[in-house]
């Protein structure tokens, strides 16, 4: 039974993508994050803000049980990520994708390597693994790169070849650590446009880390349109059923979680430095 | 600066000690769970088998020609010349072969191991391996440690071969003995202990080398410079461990077969 008691009752952690409940972690004494708390609903987009060294990265990396909270419960689809050992760890992260910020592609091996390394790694036939890294490659736009080394590619095509890997076993939860950050505004909004597809053709459920508000306020006012495959605004009425929500940290608690015309209503000065 | 108390250096000590002896474990315990990386050790072990094979050949040869030449004014002085041969390959089979073959792995390996393993962790790729669902324990250092340790087992069996060739040539060359006086005594002299003792160097030592290189590797912190450190305390460490396991381990057989 996938439920867990929390300060307000039972909650049901099968029916949300990822939920968070009072963590907190510390880095030799420093508290990084102080009781974070928050859910992501299945389907649903968040963006995470905050300055640097909030401890942005360090939830996407608590997400995948790839570090453990001091204290705290985290639910990935209804499982409890900090009591699984690393052994069943590694089949949950079959089921999360994740695009790190410095895209982390194994540079000694080639991009379809790369891509494929989970497929290969399942031990599945190679015609299928070829089909698959095509559409992966096809769906960032970056089929030609296939015998290319990442040291060949641009920063902009890495962090799109990180994006391929990460949805190549068309996982639920997709994590994205600034996949924006040090990135020319045109590339990057190539990138957002691929995160924008990606929500809207596989419905996939996101953790959106970014130093760039309008990349949020990009896929909150935008969809994607499957005839011009492009990204284009979406009127007010539709606007409601978007699922793009921010949050954002300061001094590792979470001073912020709703939806974007909340944020810009709400009337914290942080919050409005931060936004302006 | 920060203050650092002795305590707090223990404290740190013991936890690298207790972090390589999980890892050595885990790349023990690793061989009987599945998937087992077959093709990856066998990848490895060419690398550091068939790499290795040009140094230690080398090394091994003019370590036995020079142990003919450095000794053989000695064994002269009591006009017993003609047990070069026994000298030759006995320190050879029992000590400088294993320990040399070890040096010389550990500069070439256990460097390679802590700066390739080293340069993936700072770039995040092991932490984009176990996202990925591959645990990088198995998929790096199971592969590294079982090619090492069953490679240097062969290495060194060429480096004594190599080593006896080279004291044999010498024998031949310069101190005038005949083959036959060489190689006679050379393998009649030799027991059962000693070719014992000179087998179950390399393996510990193979495990020491690689164990000691994937550890730094694993636990690299500070980008370029930071795997720099790493790769050299990777081959000051794993040669220290080598020579002193090389005592314990001769202590412990003499007491066995005395």
């Amino acid at each position: 039974m996938h439920m867990s008691t929390s300060g307000n009752g039972l909650t049901n952690t099968i029916h949300k993508a990822i939920i968070f409940q009072d963590v907190a972690i510390a880095f030799e004494d420093q508290p990084l994050l102080d009781g974070v708390s928050f859910e992501l609903k299945r389907g649903e987009t968040k963006a995470l803000l905050g300055v640097a060294g909030s401890g942005k990265s360090t939830i996407l990396k608590l997400c995948l049980g790839l570090i453990k909270p001091d204290s705290g419960k985290i639910y990935v689809l209804g499982h409890d990520v900090t009591a699984m050992d690393e052994e069943e760890l590694f089949n949950l992260r079959n089921m999360v994708g994740i695009v790190f910020q410095e895209s982390a592609l194994f540079d000694s091996l080639t991009v379809r390597e790369n891509v494929a390394f989970r497929l290969m790694e399942e031990k599945i036939p190679e015609e299928e693994i070829e089909a698959r890294v095509r559409e992966a490659l096809r769906f960032v736009e970056l089929e030609h790169t296939l015998n290319m080394y990442p040291a060949e590619l641009s920063g902009g095509m890495k962090r799109r070849v990180g994006i391929a890997r990460a949805i190549i076993t068309r996982p639920e939860i997709l994590l994205y650590d600034s996949p924006t950050g040090g990135l020319d505004p045109i590339t990057s909004t190539t990138i957002i446009e691929l995160i924008l597809k990606q929500r809207d053709v596989y419905k996939t459920s996101a953790l959106l880390v970014s130093h760039r508000l309008q990349d949020g306020f990009t896929l909150a006012t935008h969809s994607y349109d499957p005839e011009t495959q492009h990204m284009k605004p979406i009127d007010g009425a539709a606007l409601r059923d978007v699922l793009t929500t921010f949050l954002v940290l300061k001094d590792g608690k979470v001073i912020f979680d709703g939806t974007g015309p909340e944020l810009v209503a709400v009337k914290d000065t942080y919050i409005h430095q931060y936004i302006s | 600066m920060e203050f650092t108390t002795p305590a707090d250096v223990l404290k740190r000590n013991l936890l690298a000690v207790q972090d390589y002896s999980l890892l050595s474990l885990r790349s023990v315990t690793n061989l009987f769970r599945r998937p087992l990386y077959v093709a990856d050790m066998i990848y490895q072990a060419d690398l550091i088998g068939v790499g290795s094979l040009p140094i230690v050949v080398l090394a091994g040869t003019f370590m036995g020609a020079v142990l003919a030449l450095d000794y053989s004014p000695t064994l002269q002085q009591f006009g017993a010349l003609s047990l070069t041969g026994q000298l030759v390959s006995i320190s050879l089979v029992r000590e400088i072969g294993p320990v040399l073959t070890g040096l010389m792995v550990a500069g070439r390996n256990a460097s390679g191991m802590a700066s390739e393993l080293g340069s993936m962790q700072v770039t995040e790729q092991i932490d984009a391996m176990r996202a990925l669902g591959t645990d990088p324990y198995k998929k790096l250092v199971t592969p590294r440690v079982v090619s090492t340790t069953c490679m240097l087992f062969f290495l060194t069996i060429i480096a004594d071969l190599v080593g006896l060739i080279g004291g044999w040539l010498m024998s031949i060359l310069t101190l005038g003995l005949d083959t036959f006086q060489y190689c006679n005594i050379a393998y009649q002299s030799l027991k059962f202990s000693d070719v014992f003792t000179g087998l179950v160097k390399p393996v510990l030592f193979g495990f020491i080398i690689s164990t000691i290189g994937c550890y730094y590797g694993l636990n690299t912190r500070g980008g370029t410079q930071g795997v720099g450190r790493s790769t050299t305390q990777a081959v000051v460490v794993a040669s220290v461990f080598i020579i002193a396991a090389d005592f314990f381990v001769a202590k412990l057989l003499l007491f066995f077969f005395g």
